[in-house]
């Protein structure tokens, strides 16, 4: 694959060419490297990780701390789920760019009922239909992100369903580094026969470890799925305990072993009431195990403000006690519109919220009397007794053949609800085999009885070395199988988008390459149900096809409702037709810094003629809004309504450097003819040669105003850093 | 109704025997029952392959998912499963001396499958979890 530098797009043809011979470049888990005491723009971090090579910061890193980007301890997940993996790589580049480093794979709605693997490359719905050429390409993508960034990326996706040993070989044998693995949520959620999910699963588990995948249980989906989420409590820690120790005694390492938790409840109910005992209690019990801290979406709406309230209310919790693994759910989850833009808010907010937060607990404590620890002694006690009254019944098929399961009472509280099956039921009932006494499997990281011996007593320990390694040991045993659907694959959903790849022409894009959708805002002061028609004939009228309400919102039942509304662009744009004017050039501070303090510079300043208006040149010269003082330059500022000649006059007397006029008032091309004759006084006292004059004001066209005879002018939006800028460089010019 | 137990919250008499522990013994007691639950999972797991687990290891002994479909099938056709998918595709390739590759796809077309039959003197017939 060839390198690409940051201003160039990825070639997806170059991806997919000779992807069958790809080889990934590393496998296993990797956590971020934690620096103790890191400083990085003059302040000391607390609980950081390695910085990047590169990346973007948050809004406010980019705009006043000159990218200051420190990377929390906590690894970030991006979750990705266009059903395009080719679209979905240009996405986790973005993401990689903005502190993802754990990018994890949704997949196509239905896998986990599919019997085998998933060959080629399908579209999928809600997420990518996983298969090995999808899972080689987006490894071989990340594999040079990850260096474009400087930090290893973990590639996640689902070991999961009726076909999870299949896949977990695959994911061993692709370098796919993160998986979730829970036979619980097959049988409750999927409804696959429980016999065949646990037999299965410690398979699949074994496979995993073989390779140092970390894995991720599937116990949040009980909170999303009870009734009242924050009742779930007990049994959580008991679904997190029994995947756990499970995968343990599979041959799994606890340090790669995370559980999925969530904080089970949001405002507006006292959340945190009950969602800090949960995380105290959970991380008690639960010491030598990962936690990656889920984002609540049980409570999600269409209000992305809000899934981003919540999102930092989470990692409040996550910051109070321990996440090694950072969700970041995005905002949009809760209306199923996966935008590229809210993927990279949500791990914005992941880095703004725990790096603001850094060192938190080195300045807090947790109460160890009153409300928490009682809570936290209640709600371990309450999932002893859960799995008291689990064995007493007869054990783990026993009990959920009982519904104990995501029953919506708080246990010992039961509401009759839960999820039940049967165990000669669900998909996959009664293919469960009893190994016979010759059983045997050649082959590395195969879970359970192997009768290795009679074939060779030496090879016990590694049976595949009776086939001269499988495909663990030897990649190039393994089948590459391209494509199966000659209608349905990525050749063809690119040769579609093909005007769009690397060309001059462009489209907006939510997920996939030019799919024209966008998004409008939209404050109407009418009801409810009107604003949402109304909005979708306004977005029509915009041109926008298909438009579709996403959130609507009322901020007053007859005055006000915002709405937004997406819908598609059917046209197109050639941005080689476009005219844009060249950027301001700005010296960086530090080089303003130093030029000024090898050699001051000095100022006048003054509104001129009959003007009172003083805001706009003081905030060009004002050292606390950035102006020109900020970078040393002094400034004698004569005040508003200052005569010409005063100006001028005092420019001779201090020696000054420049002349900065402002003149708002623009009546009769007035501005102009002022800064014509300020040149001239200049000239008549024989110092034009010698001095820069510079004139600014809201209604100053550049161009005017330098054939008006002043070296520059400075028209709406300009700033400090743009005057300092033009004043050191003509300075250097008239020197030379 | 599903016909599950209901229950009113009777945690405060239930707790009696656990309000006792230290924090420590009641983390202490949490993982025995946790491990008393997985146990008699793992050690049917330990006993036993399913389709899922055969094809998987036909993947690494270097077939496609699309050959390791119809060599489970096969086995479970003729009550062979027992003895391990994987073991059967080994055994033909030593007996002929054809390599592991090769005398699996010609199972796949069928042939083969006498000899296995006899080697294996008829397997288990599929032992089946009951429970």
């Amino acid at each position: 694959m060839k390198q690409y530098n940051p201003n160039e797009k990825l070639d997806m043809h170059d991806i997919l060419k000779d992807l069958e011979n790809y080889r990934p470049k590393r496998k296993g888990w990797v956590w971020r490297k934690k620096i103790d005491n890191l400083v990085m723009g003059g302040h000391q971090y607390s609980d950081c990780s390695e910085p990047l090579k590169n990346s973007i910061g948050i809004p406010a890193a980019v705009q006043y701390f000159d990218n200051l980007n420190p990377q929390p301890q906590e690894t970030i997940t991006t979750e990705i789920a266009s059903g395009r993996f080719e679209d979905d790589i240009r996405r986790m580049r973005m993401a990689a760019w903005h502190g993802a480093d754990h990018i994890m794979v949704i997949r196509t709605a239905g896998q986990s009922h599919y019997d085998g693997l998933i060959e080629g490359s399908p579209q999928g719905i809600g997420g990518i239909p996983i298969s090995r050429k999808q899972v080689r390409a987006q490894r071989k993508a990340l594999d040079f992100i990850e260096d474009e960034v400087g930090r290893p990326i973990n590639y996640h996706s689902y070991v999961s369903g009726v076909a999870g040993p299949e896949i977990a070989v695959m994911f061993a044998e692709e370098g796919v580094n993160g998986a979730h693995q829970d036979p619980q949520y097959n049988v409750l959620y999927r409804n696959i026969n429980m016999v065949r999910s646990f037999v299965d699963a410690a398979e699949s588990k074994k496979i995993m470890a073989h390779v140092d995948m970390a894995q991720i249980d599937g116990a949040h989906n009980a909170n999303a799925t009870a009734r009242d989420a924050w009742k779930v409590m007990p049994e959580l820690m008991v679904q997190h305990a029994i995947n756990s120790i499970y995968s343990f005694k599979a041959g799994m390492k606890k340090e790669n072993i995370a559980l999925s938790t969530v904080p089970p409840s949001a405002a507006p109910v006292p959340c945190t009431k009950y969602d800090l005992p949960y995380a105290v209690a959970l991380r008690d019990l639960f010491t030598e195990y990962k936690m990656r801290a889920q984002q609540n979406t049980k409570y999600i709406t269409s209000s992305s403000r809000e899934a981003t309230v919540t999102h930092v209310m989470n990692m409040l919790i996550s910051k109070m006690t321990r996440a090694d693994i950072q969700s970041t759910i995005t905002p949009d989850e809760g209306r199923n519109v996966p935008w590229h833009m809210y993927n990279i808010e949500a791990c914005d907010t992941a880095s703004q919220t725990l790096i603001g937060l850094d060192g938190l607990m080195e300045m807090i404590e947790l109460k160890t009397e009153g409300f928490l620890p009682e809570k936290v002694r209640e709600l371990k006690e309450r999932s002893i007794l859960y799995f008291e009254e689990l064995l007493e019944v007869g054990g783990y098929f026993e009990a959920v053949e009982k519904g104990f399961f995501v029953d919506s009472g708080m246990y010992p509280e039961r509401n009759g609800d839960g999820i039940g099956r049967k165990i000669h039921d669900g998909i996959g009932a009664n293919t469960v085999y009893k190994r016979d006494d010759d059983y045997f499997a050649p082959v590395t990281a195969h879970f359970g009885y192997n009768n290795v011996a009679q074939y060779d007593k030496d090879a016990i320990d590694n049976p595949a070395s009776l086939i001269g390694g499988c495909t663990l040991e030897d990649p190039d045993k393994i089948v590459f199988i391209d494509e199966l659907d000659e209608n349905d694959n990525v050749n063809v959903r690119m040769a579609e988008s093909e005007k769009y790849r690397n060309t001059n022409m462009i489209k907006p894009e939510m997920e996939w390459l030019a799919d024209g959708t966008v998004v409008v805002e939209l404050c109407l002061p009418t009801s409810k149900r009107i604003a949402e028609f109304a909005a979708i004939e306004f977005a029509k009228k915009m041109n926008l096809r298909d438009p579709e309400a996403i959130h609507v919102e009322v901020l007053h039942p007859s005055e006000g409702v915002r709405v937004q509304v997406k819908g598609k662009l059917d046209f197109d744009l050639d941005i080689s037709t476009l005219e844009i004017p060249d950027e301001p050039e700005i010296l960086s501070f530090e080089e303003l810094w130093d030029e000024i303090e090898r050699n001051p510079m000095k100022v006048v300043a003054a509104t001129v003629g009959q003007d009172e208006h003083s805001v706009g040149l003081r905030e060009v010269i004002d050292i606390k809004h950035g102006g020109i003082e900020k970078f040393g330059i002094e400034v004698e500022y004569l005040g508003t309504s200052c005569p010409l000649e005063k100006l001028v006059d005092a420019a001779i007397e201090l020696k000054a450097d420049a002349i900065m006029a402002s003149t708002i008032i623009s009546h009769d091309d007035i501005h102009y003819k002022n800064m014509k004759r300020i040149h001239e006084l200049c000239v008549e006292k024989g110092i034009r040669d010698k001095i820069i004059i510079i004139t600014g004001g809201t209604q100053v066209t550049p161009e005017i105003a330098v054939q008006s005879g002043v070296d520059a002018g400075f028209g709406k939006g300009s700033k400090g850093i743009h005057v300092a800028t033009f004043l050191v460089k003509k300075r250097k010019d008239m020197q030379k | 109704m599903k016909g599950y137990l209901k229950r009113e919250d009777d945690f405060e008499t239930r707790r009696q025997h656990l309000a006792g522990l230290t924090n420590e013994e009641l983390k202490q007691k949490f993982w025995e029952l946790a491990e008393k639950t997985v146990d008699p999972l793992l050690e049917m797991a330990r006993t036993h392959t399913s389709p899922s687990i055969e094809r998987s290891v036909l993947l690494r002994m270097g077939f496609s998912s699309i050959e390791a479909k119809p060599l489970v099938e096969g086995a479970i056709d003729r009550g062979l499963i027992g003895k391990g998918v994987g073991h059967i595709v080994y055994r033909i390739s030593k007996e002929k001396n054809i390599s592991i590759r090769e005398v699996g796809l010609q199972m796949i077309e069928g042939m083969h499958w006498e000899d296995a039959l006899s080697i294996f003197k008829g397997g288990n017939h599929n032992e089946t979890i009951q429970s």
